[in-house]
């Protein structure tokens, strides 16, 4: 009994400062949870594979197939933070990617010149366009129709996987452009060992000033800040997060043959032993980086932003408080088309072609990447970087169980039992946290 | 004090919904440094007639005047446009957004690099509530973890901080203890005495005689009648709002 006694005080007072710890911080309790379930599914999934998980490979590889349901998630948050869904990514993905390939594949070459420099960034501006343009129309049938997202957006996944075969009457589209191809993140689309530790340096002073000119700002008002310590240890976890993500990705050498082919065309020596060359970070890694600093500073310092998650908390407030909920909708969906169009320039490049299933089903794996990240579907709560690490807890479970071998239906069994799972822990979270 | 223009007049406004004449040809008016009460039973319309006002309806017919001109006001910006600041019975705060995103909403503070500023908004936020609701400490907390009164001294915050001339309160005590109750009161004199134009709408008969110089009474839709509150016992008032007969046919102000 005594002992009992004192272990549950001990275990009280434990928990308490640990609270208190993490209150200081200031780092969200959610996140921290989503973090530590990413770790623990790590560290099974290496142990399973007998060490295989936890690769610089690995970890290459899983970055490089997370980018672009990553990308879509951010945006699926503010979808749903205003209370609406977004069943038609998928098809979108697939129709804007066939159109981008039959563009660079059959008209631009003729018009610009076979293999021409700006074949790339005209598809891509025509893909960016063109789903901005569909998502709007989308959101403009449920801002101002007010038919629900749901079923506009449920027809949107039918008609967008028609239009997609319409476009080549279904043949698949391949080769892309060269450059364009880069864009996927193949073992070329990537920034290197020099350009990646100074993205990652740029990053590290980016943080640390961010944090320096947020508290100089607080203290200017005369608000509490964090004590220093806290502070410091932020800022050493964001730092050292930043380079040691930097450092994974340079250790992961290109393979003897591509080696080979950088040491010609760059007029090296190969050594005997091999030549090390590091991938770095992937390119469509730093476009999904750019992306959710971009929709971050969206979500959070914006008048946008904040009208979108005002609406989602209380939509008549919102449009007592002057706000134009249906441009919002508008906006929002807008917004939602343009990413999926990134989405697709990624996912396209990375395939090196267009087929007809390009985006199947991603529409699920965004949704539940932007829910398991703790995105209410009731509306007005979200976060971009929860959305983000949602996108790599899907990735990581999908990928860890193909490595261990489970068949492709477990696989699935899996997937869906674990967003439910989230969910409900995600609804007790709430409700103890009161919000 | 007769002669003076009226700061705003709400003349024949009739609005239906479906089947039902929710407002039905009402004409009230609202003089600088004046409290108008309105009085109803629940359903009586009271709500919706201040809703045209503030822009959050638009009227099926009838004129608003704003200082003796015609006003359009189609929206609630448009009431904004017009000095014209509404707590709504239902508050109409957004609860998963603290303090000072309420308070602001719509009309945000922001950085020279066209960002929002919160710590200026908060800044403010205080200040306000320092003088309002001195009690108030959860600047960074959503509203929804607030009680009915810090709720309350949220919305009204927002009203007095935009310097009102024509202030709307629709039920502002409904969901307040004694205490709070008290300092709306205060507050309501307060404005009151800065020359500021004050709609009150209650269903509860003293705040409206302790509180109004004048009182309008509204019965499913109708206007029942205007009088001045120095002229009519409590019974009077009463028989309007039951009864939904005018006692004295005299002309209102
Ligand atoms: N948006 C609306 N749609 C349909 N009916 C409404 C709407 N708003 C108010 N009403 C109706 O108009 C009448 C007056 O309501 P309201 O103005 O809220 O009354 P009060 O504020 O005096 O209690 C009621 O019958 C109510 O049901
Ligand atoms: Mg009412």
């Amino acid at each position: 009994m005594f002992q009992s006694g004192v272990f549950e005080k001990n275990r009280y007072i434990m928990k308490s400062k640990l609270g208190k710890f993490i209150t200081n911080l200031g780092i969200d309790v959610r996140l921290l949870g989503m973090i530590g379930a990413l770790i623990a599914l790590w560290v099974m999934f290496d142990f399973l594979t007998g060490g295989r998980f936890l690769t610089p490979r690995n970890l290459f590889n899983l970055s490089v197939q997370t980018a672009s349901v990553a990308v879509m998630a951010t945006g699926m948050v503010f979808v749903i933070v205003t209370r609406h869904i977004d069943l038609s990514v998928g098809s979108l993905l697939g129709f804007v990617g066939m159109v981008m390939g039959t563009l660079q594949l059959h008209y631009l070459p003729s018009l610009v010149g076979p293999g021409h420099w700006s074949i790339w960034i005209i598809t891509v501006m025509a893909g960016i366009s063109i789903g901005a343009m569909v998502g709007a129309f989308q959101g403009w049938i449920i801002g101002y129709l007010t038919v629900p997202a749901f079923i506009v957006t449920l027809g949107g996944l039918l008609v967008w996987r028609g239009a997609a075969w319409w476009v080549t009457t279904g043949q698949t589209v391949s080769p892309l452009d060269a450059t364009f191809n880069l864009l996927g993140g193949g073992s070329a689309g990537t920034l290197g060992a020099t350009l990646s530790w100074a993205l990652g340096l740029a990053a590290t002073l980016a943080a640390v000033a961010i944090m320096l000119a947020s508290r100089a700002k607080k203290i200017k008002h005369g608000f509490d800040v964090k004590p220093k310590w806290a502070e410091f240890t932020m800022g050493g976890i964001v730092v050292a997060l930043i380079l040691g993500f930097v450092y994974l990705m340079n250790s992961y050498p290109l393979p003897r043959r591509a080696a080979e082919r950088y040491a010609q065309a760059n007029g090296l020596e190969i050594p005997p032993d091999g030549l090390f060359i590091s991938h770095g970070i992937a390119i469509p890694v730093v476009i999904l980086l750019v992306v959710a600093v971009l929709m971050s500073i969206i979500a959070n310092r914006t008048r946008f932003g904040r009208y979108i998650f005002a609406t989602g908390g209380n939509p008549d407030a919102a449009d007592l408080s002057g706000i134009n909920t249906r441009m919002l909708t508008v906006k929002v969906f807008a917004l939602m088309g343009a990413l999926t169009a990134i989405a697709a320039v990624i996912a396209s490049a990375r395939l090196q072609s267009v087929g007809n299933d390009l985006g199947t089903i991603d529409e699920l794996r965004v949704i539940a990447a932007a829910v398991i990240g703790g995105t209410a579907l009731s509306g007005g709560f979200g976060t971009i970087q929860g959305a983000v690490l949602g996108a790599v807890i899907m990735q990581s479970l999908q990928s860890g169980m193909a490595m261990v071998g489970v068949d492709a239906p477990l696989q699935s069994i899996v997937v869906g039992t674990v967003l439910i799972l989230a969910v409900w822990i995600d609804i007790i979270y709430r409700k103890r946290a009161g919000v | 004090m007769n002669k003076q223009t009226p700061l705003v007049e709400l003349k024949d406004i009739h609005i239906s919904f479906g089947g039902i004449k929710a407002v039905d040809h009402v004409s009230v008016e609202l003089y600088p440094g004046e409290v108008a009460g309105l009085l109803g039973h629940n359903g009586a319309g009271k709500s919706t007639l201040i809703k045209v006002l503030s822009g959050a309806y638009k009227a099926d017919g009838g004129e608003i005047f704003i200082n003796g001109e015609k006003a359009t006001i189609n929206n609630p910006r448009d009431a904004r446009a017009y000095n014209i600041e509404t707590i709504y019975q239902t508050l109409a705060l957004a609860d998963n957004l603290d303090a000072a995103s309420n308070l602001f909403l719509g009309r945000e503070i922001m950085t020279p690099f066209g960002m929002v500023d919160d710590d200026a908004m908060e800044a403010e936020t205080r200040k306000i509530m320092q003088r309002l609701n001195p009690n108030f400490t959860a600047f960074s907390a959503p509203v929804s973890s607030l009680s009915g009164g810090q709720r309350q001294s949220v919305a009204i915050a927002r009203a007095v901080y935009f310097n009102a001339r024509i202030l709307i309160m629709d039920e502002p005590t409904a969901a307040l203890g004694p205490q709070e109750t008290q300092m709306v009161a205060e507050l309501i004199n307060q404005l009151k005495s800065e020359g500021i134009g004050i709609f009150l709408i209650s269903h509860d008969i003293h705040d409206v005689m302790e509180l109004c110089d004048r009182v309008s009474v509204m019965k499913n839709g109708k206007l029942v009648g205007t009088q001045k509150v120095a002229d009519v016992t409590d019974d009077e008032i009463l028989a309007m709002i039951i009864l939904g007969k005018n006692p004295k046919k005299k002309a209102p102000a």
